[in-house]
């Protein structure tokens, strides 16, 4: 057989399959549905909902630590620094969520979304930067907020994915 | 990189999910893959290599421009 010459359907091809009632090859791409790919999908579906769990856990316990001393425990200081820690622990297993979901992409799903990191890190460290110079030379009215910048990175991520998704496509 | 891809998942009448399923990747980077916008990695060329029992020179060809 040459380099080039395409496979042929043998009889084995063609032989039904008895737990599927299908020919051998269309058995073989049920079975690696049913056993492989199928664990693939459902660990990368456990991963994402995981990130989102740990996601809006962070942003909730954000929220209490941001508006609690002030709304729900009149600046209790034990109580902040309880709020402040809990939030810190959870970011951290965001962040641990977001790792186990980026390693279980495929290569060009990583690329896709290593290419959007290096664009929307490179244009926070410039954008964040330029902002926090117009507030020193009070070239702007108001304080450069952190909250901006975040709303920034957010926006230029989901951008960027966006873009490269469709440019792969 | 060139490669024959489509012409060979035509040939073994794989549609794209079929293939992305059997080596685990999305149907999208095969996608890519098909209309050479993506050089799949060593792996993915193996695991391709393996589905159409070929060697992986007679599905990638490399070009020089």
């Amino acid at each position: 057989m040459s380099l080039t010459e395409p496979r042929k359907n043998t009889a084995e091809d063609m032989r039904i399959a008895p737990d599927i009632g299908r020919p051998i090859k269309n058995a073989c791409i049920e079975r690696s549905r049913n056993n492989k790919y199928i664990h693939m999908k459902k660990e990368r579906k456990k991963n994402l909902y995981q990130l989102a769990a740990w996601t809006w856990s962070w942003v909730a316990t954000l929220a209490i630590a941001s508006f609690g001393p002030r709304y729900i425990w009149d600046d209790h200081t034990v109580l902040t620094v309880l709020a402040v820690s809990v939030n810190l622990a959870n970011g951290i297993l965001m962040i641990i969520a977001n790792r186990n979901f980026f390693n279980n992409l495929d290569e060009l799903e990583r690329k896709i979304h290593l290419e959007s990191l290096a664009l929307t890190l490179g244009l926070a460290v410039v954008v964040g930067l330029s902002y926090s110079l117009l507030d020193v030379t009070n070239l702007i009215s108001y304080d450069a907020e952190i909250s901006n910048l975040v709303f920034f990175i957010g926006i230029t991520y989901l951008f960027c994915v966006a873009v490269n998704t469709r440019r792969y496509s | 990189m060139k490669n024959r891809l489509k012409v060979l998942r035509a040939e073994n009448n794989y549609t794209q999910e079929d293939l992305a399923d059997i080596i685990g990747v999305s149907r999208q980077t095969i996608n890519a893959i098909e209309k050479e916008k993506f050089d799949p990695g060593l792996p993915t060329a193996f695991k391709i290599s393996k589905v159409f029992k070929l060697p992986i020179e007679a599905i990638f060809f490399f070009e020089d421009n």
